[in-house]
């Protein structure tokens, strides 16, 4: 039996980044909110503490923090003929779990996007000849430009403490920083991390080739710091436990170290954990959500939560796969291109380049998440694409980030994975080799695409959502383009051996590659482009907002989490200073 | 005194007092090489049977040997490691999605192991049919074969040449090898990285891990300290 609860203004579903962002941003207008987290809550004090959180198996190989696929996974094909097979075991990339979400377990990578990814189709149509983009490839424009979403970067960069440092104020290039960037309105509020030496070996050979390094901008404060909330950040330690791992020293921005104090002191705030949400309420006659059903993982009781606005905020699966199931927006078809939701499901490719060196120190288990020494040359269209066959790029960086030995343990091409040779080698190399990523572009293909499950379940009966994916031939040319600018650099590094490791094959969900995926509930102009417009509103349900990647049209060649956020204050901004006034769809057509 | 895997083979699998915390925690930060011969002793077994933990003496001693860089896989307490995991929650399919309908991988390991079997198990089972393979082509079960046939063994199936009859035989190579290298460099109050073998052999400084400093000062120099387990600072 559905027992139904006594109606709130808002309803949030999923207490990660975005979730916590829209929580805070309507409390303080006022709402009484009430969140939804599937997972548990979390006490940094108790949970991330000294010495158990340094435990590698528990936590990276065995996966403490991230969603129990027994409860909920996805079920992955490569093409549309294809038969699909659920992930058993999250590998690939890693959804998370709980209050702080993903935000908890990240490495604290706080890049912005490019203008230009921003407004993809019509900037390659601009430089190349809108003929020049290939049919199948889906890519179009967010609908919010990177300069209306300016202030909304800055003001996530001030609540984590970014530390960085500025290449473009104001249209004014700085000496150190990033010259590709937008410009931005400011400097960073913390300076950058201390470069490891793997940094500035990469620092100074990529200098010396003509391309242009900047500090790796990190939510990993490296100093003290107070941010707007009245929140206290620690200062990094430098310890290599980011991802995957609580911080101890509360200096890696989460949402429990940010957010979560404000959010406690708000009286309009209630959190429920352990509810899991089944579906959205939606009267498809009036056009509106009624609110989110969910079951109480504790009792296994099933309630209803009225609300007058449904914020979803449920990372790209969730999403998604919430919308499906509640029978919101058309569903995707990738066989006649009709329907939107499900459609523009992107990940990245990120092959790397392992540098060894006969004569260096390294230390690689001194690192922070964000530790970093980045190359810019070779992103979004900061070059020329026109006679090189792919569009798209990524940048290349040395990350000093983690040294943890269980999945650490670099050895040169042709080495046996066991055995005596092994053992020497493994010996040899660990404390000498850096490590260099290229965080490729994936732009849409018209057959990548999420769906739901004709087949499997989830634990309570419900289909899973399934994805349709693979590398296109547009996503490996790119990859083998970063791959040797990376080996370039890492030959100008005078390293002993250069071992690229290009990505093979079909997509594979068991190696780590990224938790970077996007798309499913994209933002556009029209409903016929589009789940939600250019404030994250849904087209067929006006009291609906979905937040997070899953709105990106398209992948950038950057980490996705600064994005996700800028959007939010977006979205909160116009649901605060429009919506609640006017309670009506925000883009007339 | 017997090697761990003459100890094994001479099927002294008992239990014995002393617990690998315990021996984690008296081994302190200075008496590094003390610990690892008091606790090369047997350790109890949990899920796998006497025979079973002697193929996989055999199999672990093979992935890792002893060496001057390190003891044994076995010495240094891989089989109690992996013995204990496919006890507890991971061995039981912890965090893994077993709903059906289950599918062969054929040979797609792109999708991981699609095995309705729990990891113990998956494991028991791989186990069995490898040493059943042994007997049946070499007339060798594997805890007997010299060195030399059980790395060509071993070789085989990890290159797919080998298919074992009722399971992936890459799939097991894969899991097993995992959970040997797991055993090996993980913390060692799961049982295995006695004296923190393999972190000495890298020069992994485990806990505590706080370098804001260190991290400028030892810049192109090598940062060494005595490696700390987590049961060192309780």
């Amino acid at each position: 039996m559905v027992q139904v609860l006594k109606s709130t203004d808002a309803v949030i579903v999923g207490l990660g980044w975005t979730g916590a962002i829209m929580a805070r941003e309507l409390t303080r207008a006022g709402l009484q909110v009430v969140a939804l987290e599937r997972g548990p809550d979390r006490n940094p004090a108790e949970d991330f503490a000294l010495p158990a959180i340094r435990d590698e198996l528990r936590y990276s190989v065995r996966q403490e923090l991230m969603q129990d696929p027994k409860m909920e996974t996805v079920t992955l094909r490569h093409r549309l003929d294809g038969e699909a097979r659920p992930v058993r075991r999250f590998g690939s990339f890693l959804p998370g779990d709980g209050v702080g979400g993903m935000g908890t377990h990240w490495n604290g990578n706080t890049f912005r996007f490019l203008p230009s990814d921003h407004r993809l189709r019509s900037h390659l149509g601009e430089r190349y000849g809108r003929a020049s983009i290939p049919e199948d490839m889906t890519i179009q424009d967010w609908g919010v430009t990177y300069e209306e979403l300016e202030p909304h970067y800055s003001r996530f960069e001030a609540l984590c403490g970014v530390s960085g440092k500025a290449g473009n104020i104001a249209g004014k290039i700085q000496a150190g920083g990033n010259p590709f960037e937008g410009p931005r309105s400011g400097e960073y509020p913390n300076a950058p991390l201390v470069a490891s030496h793997a940094n500035e070996l990469f620092r100074r050979a990529a200098g010396e080739i003509g391309l242009h390094p900047f500090p790796a901008p990190a939510s990993n404060a490296s100093a003290p710091y107070v941010n707007p909330e009245g929140t206290q950040l620690g200062a990094c330690q430098y310890c290599g436990h980011c991802d995957r791992f609580g911080c101890e020293a509360n200096a890696k921005a989460t949402p429990l170290s940010t957010l979560a104090p404000s959010l406690r002191q708000a009286s309009g705030f209630r959190k429920v954990t352990n509810a899991y949400a089944t579906r959205v309420l939606y009267d498809a006659k009036t056009r509106r959500a009624t609110g989110v059903r969910y079951i109480d993982l504790r009792s296994g009781e099933t309630y209803d939560q009225p609300a007058d606005i449904v914020v979803l905020s449920a990372w790209v699966f969730g999403n998604t796969r919430l919308m499906l199931l509640s029978g919101i927006g058309e569903p995707y078809d990738a066989r006649t291109g009709k329907g939107v939701v499900g459609k523009n499901y992107c990940y990245q490719i990120q092959p790397t380049v392992q540098a060894f060196f006969k004569d260096e120190e390294l230390n690689p288990f001194m690192g922070a998440g964000g530790l970093g020494m980045v190359v810019d040359d070779f992103n979004g269209d900061n070059f020329d694409h026109a006679k090189l066959g792919f569009f798209g790029g990524g940048y290349i960086s040395q990350n000093s980030t983690n040294g943890r030995p269980i999945s650490f343990r670099p050895t040169p091409p042709g080495t046996p994975a066991w055995g005596a040779a092994w053992k020497r080698e493994t010996a040899n190399w660990y404390r000498r080799t850096a490590t260099m990523l290229c965080e490729g572009t994936n732009y849409p293909n018209r057959t990548n695409a999420l769906d739901l499950d004709p087949t499997y379940r989830d634990m309570f009966g419900q289909p899973l959502l399934r994805m349709t994916f693979n590398f296109t031939q547009n996503d490996r040319t790119m990859a083998d383009f970063l791959l040797g600018k990376a080996a370039d650099i890492g030959r100008a590094m005078n390293a002993t051996i250069v071992a690229p490791q290009p990505r093979k094959g079909d997509f594979n969900v068991v190696s780590y590659q990224s938790s970077h995926n996007t798309g499913g509930t994209i933002m556009g102009h029209t409903p016929a482009d589009s789940v939600v417009n250019r404030y994250l509103q849904s087209w067929d349900a006006h009291n609906v907002f979905v937040l997070g990647s899953s709105v990106f049209p398209q992948n950038a060649g950057y980490n996705p989490t600064a994005a996700a956020a800028a959007v939010t204050y977006w979205c909160a901004d116009a649901l605060v200073k429009q919506y609640l006034k006017a309670p009506a769809p925000l883009v007339q057509l | 005194m017997l090697d761990r895997r003459g100890f094994m083979l001479s099927g002294g699998v008992l239990a014995l007092t002393q617990t690998d915390a315990t021996a984690a925690v008296d081994a302190g930060p200075d008496k590094s090489s003390a610990a690892a011969q008091t606790s090369a002793a047997a350790e109890p077994l949990y899920a796998l049977t006497a025979g079973e933990a002697e193929v996989l003496t055999a199999v672990v001693d093979a992935f890792i040997p002893a060496d001057d860089l390190s003891p044994s896989g076995s010495d240094c307490g891989v089989v109690v490691f992996i013995d204990r995991q496919l006890a507890g929650s991971y061995g039981a399919g912890a965090r893994l999605y077993q709903d059906g309908p289950f599918q062969p991988s054929n040979g797609q390991v792109q999708f991981g192991p699609q095995s309705p079997l729990a990891p113990l198990q998956f494991i028991q089972l791989g186990i069995a049919e490898l040493d059943a393979w042994s007997t049946a082509n070499s007339g060798t079960p594997v805890k007997q074969l010299p060195k030399p046939e059980l790395n060509a063994l071993l070789q085989q199936l990890e290159s797919g040449k080998i298919a074992l009859p009722r399971i992936d035989a890459r799939a097991f190579f894969g899991a097993l090898l995992q959970l040997a290298m797991e055993g090996f460099f993980a913390d060692p109050i799961y049982g295995g990285n006695r004296d923190k073998a393999s972190w000495r052999m890298i020069g992994y400084p485990g806990l505590p891990a706080t370098y804001a400093k260190a991290i400028r000062q030892y810049r192109g120099r090598r940062y060494q300290a005595e490696p700390r387990s987590i049961a060192d600072f309780l």
